[in-house]
């Protein structure tokens, strides 16, 4: 185990809209953060398709794209970024420990913006069937499934969009749904339910996934009447959700009930000092790339101001109020 | 990162049994394409990869987008998938991107 002397005043863990944003304000605050991206890095936009609500791309932007750009945004102004997962921290006291493989990194303040792990079916065969059939990206996968018979899970907006972007390739898609209300968003819900290529089964849970060594089919149980059937299908699309990725922090900053870390009011404070939190990992209200970037500004603003206020600061340079200048100031 | 620097060397449907098939040290073949987000996110872990372990282990990438047969051929439905051949044969399947520590895990017993 090595262990680095050198105590930074930001790291940040996490990659997606909000570590990214977080990464950027504090790099031109000159703070020069550290950001363990993790090897998934970009998070959950990374296997989304176009993007049609992240102001300023009038005409859409795909996920990817989209935090390419955060990316190289936040490497401008200074960010040091290391495509590398976390495996421990220590929160405590003034001096926080992360640790990633045999290296300890230190630092002042830490900004966690893990986000969110899209959630598993959880039923026998999904795993033995990953990459067999059974996908988490519709984008990345899709492409194999043309003229076939697939079939997506889930009733929110990243069900209706992945079965919506797969009738492009399959012939057709069947939307399985536990309950009959839908979490969707109406203009996404009307896209699928205005396609032709898409059939809805609701009130219907999945059982199995079955299949040797591909996808053949799933078994179905109707949770009102307790029917079962089987649905042949090639292709199992499974978009129900996420789960807050605060497995590293847990017995450390307080976590609700349902595993997300909590913050102080409006603020991106933890229940320890000098840590604070961002994005998914914070919200189960909104969930948005839009409110991601947002609150990771927030939590770099909020650890900046900490940093002035408990003195340890690197130098005048900085000051809260130095981020609230125009991108074009550095030119 | 511009084929110049690039550690790993791209085949080809055509490309296949001479670069893969043949070859006498074993070859990680990574089925990508441009439209994917989580093979971007794999590509720099797989350079770090081959140039760290070249002479032992080769790093191929095959862009299924434009060789479809050979992702056919070996029933990849899900990129990134990246297969390990050894002496012609697959013999690891590696589905969804990884992290360097957990790709060299998965490839220690043979590499």
């Amino acid at each position: 185990m090595t262990s680095s002397p050198t105590v930074h005043d930001v790291i940040v863990i996490g990659s997606g809209p909000a570590g990214y944003t977080a990464a950027v304000y504090a790099a031109r605050a000159q703070l020069t953060p550290l950001v363990f991206e993790g090897s998934q890095f970009g998070g959950a936009l990374m296997t989304t398709t176009e993007v049609e609500n992240y102001p300023g791309f009038r005409d859409g932007i795909t996920g990817p794209e989209l935090m390419d750009q955060m990316r190289e945004q936040a490497l401008r102004f200074g960010a040091d970024l290391r495509m590398e997962d976390v495996d421990a921290v220590d929160l405590t006291g003034p001096i926080k420990t992360v640790t990633v493989g045999d290296e300890t990194y230190h630092a002042r303040a830490v900004i966690l913006a893990m986000g969110a792990a899209a959630r598993h079916l959880g039923v026998p065969g999904e795993d033995d069937l990953l990459g067999m059939g059974v996908s988490t990206c519709a984008t990345c996968d899709g492409f194999f499934f043309r003229d076939q018979d697939i079939a997506v899970v889930g009733g929110g907006d990243s069900a209706m969009e992945e079965a919506t972007f797969l009738t492009r390739f399959a012939r057709s898609v069947t939307l399985i749904h536990r309950r009959e209300e839908f979490r969707a968003s109406k203009i996404m819900l009307e896209r699928a339910q205005t396609n032709e290529k898409i059939r809805f089964l609701l009130n219907t849970e999945v059982a199995a996934v079955e299949g040797n060594p591909k996808v053949t089919g799933i078994r179905l149980r109707n949770n009102v009447t307790g029917d079962e059937s089987t649905l042949p299908v090639t292709g199992v699309f499974v978009a129900i959700g996420h789960d807050p990725r605060s497995e590293l922090v847990r017995g450390q900053v307080e976590l609700d009930a349902e595993g997300y870390v909590q913050v102080q009011g409006r603020t991106t404070a933890t229940s320890i000092e000098g840590v604070f939190a961002a994005g998914d990992l914070v919200d189960h209200t909104y969930r948005q790339a839009i409110t991601a970037a947002g609150s990771g500004c927030a939590a770099s603003i909020d650890a900046e101001r900490w940093l002035v206020e408990t003195q340890s600061a690197p130098n005048e340079k900085a000051t809260p109020t130095d981020d609230n200048d125009l991108i074009g100031a550095q030119q | 990162m511009s084929d110049a620097d690039s550690s790993t060397v791209a085949v080809t449907d055509d490309s296949f049994s001479e670069d893969v098939l043949s070859s006498s040290t074993p070859v990680l073949v990574d089925f990508w394409a441009t439209w994917c987000g989580p093979c971007k996110m794999v590509a720099p872990v797989l350079e770090e990869i081959a140039a760290e372990k070249a002479g032992s282990l080769t790093v191929a990438k095959i862009d299924v987008d434009e060789n479809p047969a050979t992702a056919r051929d070996f029933q990849v439905v899900s990129i990134p998938t990246m297969i390990l051949f050894k002496d012609g044969a697959p013999v690891k399947r590696i589905v969804g991107a990884k992290g360097k520590a957990a790709l060299l895990r998965e490839l220690s017993d043979v590499v």
